[in-house]
């Protein structure tokens, strides 16, 4: 097991309860760990949602978080990946001026060749987004703002494991 | 994240009765078997006080004199019963005053369910009136809480809430529960909680690990037994006891282990940590290998980790996966409900005697005796000791009773000896070491034992904490027996002061008050002994009392305790002076 710091993400399948993110939360606040990233969204089974918890530790630490985050009575399971394991993706807003989008054709260069689509257009300002990697989304950031951009935001880490996470599976278990 | 669901337990439909919320709280309270809680009324859980006027013959509620002595009481409730223990508080400052409480007994595994009554629903967060964030402030000292704003809501939240409180590795819950829902009406019926989904109180023993556990037990030549709070929770005394007889292996406790076995069991080696036994100390560092039950590797009991019973095997029996691994490596994890996993453990393994590694116990016993334990006991010079003080008690009592203690070094002379024939007779605050614990746990513990003889054991500066507890002890006729031992310092810092700030004894001096004329101002029988020759008898007088009793016990002004690790030293570095 690896004694370096590595970033992990962290699956968190709970009952879809008011309250539950603050009880996460603190665990990693207690212990001084900051969460590089975070997602609450539905899973794929009806009433349990899915947190998608992007941490810099090392993976012993992660381990008794994982322990921690499972003794929460309406956690149903937790699981830790490095980021091999794990197919993800972050999605990328930029806002910019229209004029620009017609009188800067390397532009539309960067848009063409960064896979990025524009979500609107209107006479003020166009946006664009675009979704991969962390470091694609910074590129085209590094590329966009010589021309200026107005508004920029970044969304958290979503993910899918390579691994089957066997939720149904387990919840069948629990019904029985 | 946007609606709140308590959907996933067990519920069977049942004849229904149109009721308010409020009786709905007190009828759930029956239904779960409650006959005593503790707390303190205001006006956002007055409905609920109403009712418990009209149920007054079903339940019995104790009116502490503030929400800290509420929750401590339930905690020694729960302590000597093994029951759920239960708090109620009004909103914002009676909400805030249980915090203490739940902390504490959330790290020493209590269960307890605490009710909070909050503002109306439609001024949640508007800084209302008595209107506090109580679910925000207690989710990191609760096992679980939640808040509920409808009366139909209720019976299924705390069912739930005792169900968690109870099961598996026990905690305390949390339902605050607004004003508006206390009012409401709506169709009662009340089914208990068996099962919530996400949750599993007892993890599955792991397959070939009690095997595995009884292999390294087999061959080791050197064994230790290291029990905790966990054989006690899972009522495996026996299974335990019947376990280290047939292995011959010498066993020491965690604070909160004491009294699983009786203290004068011949396998009983004394206690590990801080304060503890010089043999099971230094022999941690020495075993072969070392079996962890129902324990969790506080920093108290390892002192410093990386040097902590490196040599040995480690196998640890415990109901909390999260617990395994966290402080101390296991070779063997076993884990499961205590009492079910040394059952199968037992026939598992060999009878043995290991004589020669008993008499290495014995031979450190008879060092601390001449070092310590013979002047705490027997002091010859000026001066009582807290140590003859317990051993008098032991006398009047013959080791019956419970002893609740507070924080402090009285704490560790009480529980290093305190002599315990039964179970669940040694009440203190282990993990969170809470001054103002004692009196208020000796109340709660009282009334769930009335037949047994409950002994709190304070020092001067705690029992100031909650003395106002007293007022509860007079009013409910609780015959607690109050011991205060009293060196006018806040000893136990006093000590650490002395021994690692060279006597810079910063705010740890204490000027008293007439401690006997304030209990006789609560009306309690009161008793002030300053010297050797009135003890046995003042103890006496206590032990026969048959009413609530104060004994004031002026002790040596800079007695320390002994034996000692520093912090962040090792365990084999215990100081015997
Ligand atoms: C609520 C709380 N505040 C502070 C402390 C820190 N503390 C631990 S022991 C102690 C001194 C206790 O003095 P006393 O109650 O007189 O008992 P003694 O040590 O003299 O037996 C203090 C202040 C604590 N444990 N709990």
């Amino acid at each position: 097991m690896s004694t370096e710091k590595q970033l992990f993400t962290i699956s968190v399948y709970t009952e879809n309860n008011i309250g539950l993110l603050n009880r996460i939360s603190a665990i990693f606040q207690r212990r001084h760990i900051n969460i590089e990233s975070l997602n609450i969204s539905p899973s794929e089974i009806e009433g349990v949602a899915k947190f998608t918890i992007v941490v810099n530790m090392i993976e012993e630490n992660v381990k008794k978080i994982i322990g921690q985050i499972e003794k929460q009575v309406e956690v149903i399971k937790a699981y830790y990946h490095d980021l091999d394991e794990i197919i993800y993706q972050i999605s990328g807003l930029f806002k910019i001026k229209s004029e620009l989008l017609f009188e800067e054709r390397q532009i539309q260069n960067i848009i063409k060749e960064s896979n990025a689509r524009i979500v609107t257009v209107n006479k003020e300002f166009f946006v664009l987004e675009k979704s991969g990697k962390k470091e694609e989304i910074i590129e085209l950031y590094n590329e966009l703002s010589p021309f200026g951009i107005m508004q920029y935001t970044r969304s958290g880490l979503i993910a899918i494991s390579k691994d089957e996470m066997k939720i149904s599976t387990l919840l069948e278990t629990y019904n029985n | 994240m946007e609606t709140q669901t308590i959907k996933n337990t067990d519920k069977a439909t049942k004849t229904t009765e149109y009721i308010s919320g409020s009786e709905a709280i007190v009828r759930c309270l029956i239904e779960e078997g409650v006959k005593i809680l503790y707390g303190y009324p205001g006006g956002a859980i007055m409905p609920v006080y109403d009712e418990l006027y009209k149920y007054q013959d079903k339940i019995h509620h104790v009116l502490t004199r503030h929400e800290q002595g509420a929750t401590h009481s339930a905690q020694g409730y729960a302590r000597i019963s093994g029951e759920v223990g239960v708090a109620m508080a009004t909103s914002g400052p009676g909400a805030t005053n249980l915090i203490t409480g739940i902390a504490d007994a959330q790290i020493d595994s209590t269960p307890m369910v605490c009710i909070t009554g909050q503002v109306f629903s439609h001024l949640l967060g508007s800084d209302a009136f008595q209107e506090t964030d109580i679910v925000g402030i207690s989710t990191p000292v609760t096992k679980w809480n939640c808040q509920v704003t409808k009366a139909e809501d209720i019976p299924e939240a705390i069912a739930k809430a005792f169900y968690i409180a109870r099961s598996g590795r026990p905690g305390p819950v949390l339902i605050d529960i607004t004003k508006d829902a206390q009012i409401e009406k709506f169709d009662f019926s009340y089914e208990k909680c068996t099962k919530v989904r996400s949750y599993v109180p007892i993890p599955k023993t792991v397959e070939g690990s009690l095997e595995a556990a009884a292999k390294l037990i087999n061959e080791a030549k050197k064994p230790l037994v290291v029990w905790g709070q966990g054989v006690i929770l899972g009522k495996a005394e026996e299974a335990f006891k019947a376990v280290i007889e047939k292995a011959g292996i010498p066993a020491a406790w965690t604070i909160l282990g004491a009294s699983a076995i009786p203290t004068k069991h011949p396998l009983n080696v004394g206690m590990v940590g801080m304060h503890g036994n010089y043999a099971p100390n230094v022999l941690t560092n020495e075993c072969d290998v070392l079996i962890a039950i129902g324990m969790r590797f506080d920093d108290r009991v390892t002192g410093k980790l990386d040097e902590y019973a490196t040599q040995a095997k480690v196998i640890h029996f415990e109901i909390d996966p999260a617990e395994v691994n966290k402080n101390v490596k296991a070779d063997v994890a076993v884990l499961g409900d205590a009492k079910a996993t040394l059952e199968a453990v037992l026939p598992l393994i060999n009878s043995n005697s290991h004589s020669e590694w008993h008499q290495k116990f014995k031979d450190l016993y008879a060092i601390e005796y001449e070092k310590v334990i013979k002047d705490d006991l027997h002091p010859t010079k000026e001066g009582l000791t807290m140590g003859e003080v317990l051993k008098e008690i032991n006398i009047q009592s013959k080791g019956n009773a419970a002893i609740v203690s507070d924080v402090g070094q009285h704490q560790m002379i009480a529980c290093r000896y305190a002599e315990f024939n039964k179970t669940k007779s040694n009440i203190t605050s282990g993990g969170l070491g809470t001054m103002g614990f004692g009196l208020p746990a000796a109340i709660g513990a009282k009334m769930a034992a009335p037949e047994r003889e409950v002994v709190s054991i304070s020092g001067d500066g705690g029992y100031q904490m909650t003395i106002q507890e007293l007022g509860t002890i007079f009013q409910q006729k609780a015959a607690v027996k109050v011991v205060v031992l009293n060196n006018d310092f806040l000893g136990m810092v006093r000590q650490w002061q002395q021994l690692f700030f060279e006597k810079r004894y910063a705010s740890t001096e204490m000027i008293n008050p007439n401690f006997v004329a304030i209990a006789e101002g609560y009306y309690i029988k009161a008793r002030k002994v300053t010297k050797r020759e009135d003890l046995a008898e003042a103890v006496k007088e206590m032990m026969e009392s048959k009413e609530a009793y104060f004994l004031e016990v002026c002790v040596e002004k800079e007695g320390n305790v002994f034996p000692m690790i520093p912090t962040g030293a090792s365990v084999s570095d215990v100081r015997l002076e």
